[in-house]
């Protein structure tokens, strides 16, 4: 019972906050509610018994990643509002629309034939992370060192390309050279 | 007692409200956020067919997606904050250097 209201309420509410995440003029508004969805998100991976998911969901995307954009978002001026032309928006809306049917149905269409077999099954008995850590780190331990690598790069190139003097530091070493003649001159 | 179809129903109703944003939106932040709303939906679909076919590979791949929305913010954002240094606008009309 406590499950069906908790997921149309979910459902209600995310989507209404994605509405306006998508339409809103103004940036503020769209991060907030953005970040208001993400935390309704875990709500569903709560409810579907994937409690690792859910927390992860809460530190990396409301955590992590709504903490960058909200960073970002001062750099730019976030208090206009944001003029867009917009041409045409039901052609935009029907064809968004259709075009996300499709793509649902095509990736639905073989869920809903009897030949899925469950490939690393859940374990009885053990709690969700548990069985999350076990297969995580024997199955797809290739993947996760991947993945490991990729956000090592992500992250030197989010400090790269933020970065303050990039024009200057970059390309023409001066700072270096200053260094030594200082450590030259004290002797 | 809900189903599966709920979950990839409200899955879907998600993926079309980003994908609308995608499309309709011009300032490159918008577009973040659209994307990021996108990657949400597919996360709930994975999860819920983890649940409802006993198997721990649909939450697996939603970590990995999560990982993926991750760097993708970082260096996006990177990029982002080069851009508006360089144009001093996140429009995406303004950005465009090749007139087609």
């Amino acid at each position: 019972m406590y499950e069906i209201v908790a997921f149309y309420l979910f459902s209600a509410l995310t989507i209404g906050l994605f509405l306006i995440t998508v339409l809103s003029k103004n940036v503020l508004y769209a991060m907030t509610s953005l970040a208001a969805g993400m935390v309704l998100i875990s709500g569903f991976f709560f409810i579907l018994g994937a409690d690792f998911l859910g927390v992860v969901q809460l530190i990396v995307y409301v955590g992590a990643i709504m903490a960058l954009y909200s960073f970002a978002m001062m750099f730019f001026d976030a208090t206009r509002d944001i003029k867009e032309k917009n041409t045409n928006n039901t052609l935009v809306f029907l064809l968004g629309g259709l075009s996300a049917l499709v793509l649902v149905l095509m990736f639905a269409a073989p869920i809903y034939s009897d030949t899925i077999v469950a490939l690393y099954p859940m374990t009885e008995g053990v709690g969700n992370a548990q069985d999350v850590g076990m297969v995580l780190f024997t199955k797809y331990l290739i993947p996760f060192e991947v993945a490991a690598v990729m956000l090592l790069v992500a992250m030197i190139a989010g400090i790269i390309l933020a970065g303050k003097k990039m024009d200057e530091s970059l390309t023409e070493d001066m700072s270096a050279d200053d260094e030594i003649m200082i450590v030259k001159d004290d002797k | 007692m809900i189903g599966l179809s709920h979950y990839l129903i409200v899955s879907a109703i998600l993926f079309s409200i980003g994908l609308v944003g995608v499309l309709r939106r011009r300032n490159l932040l918008m577009l973040f956020f659209a994307t990021e709303v996108m990657l949400n939906a597919v996360n709930i679909a994975f999860a819920a067919i983890s649940h409802y076919y006993n198997d721990l590979t649909g939450q697996m791949f939603a970590f990995f997606i999560i990982a993926i929305a991750a760097s993708e913010v970082a260096v996006g954002l990177g990029i982002l904050i080069v851009l508006y240094k360089k144009y001093g606008s996140l429009d995406l009309d303004d950005l465009a250097s090749m007139r087609g």
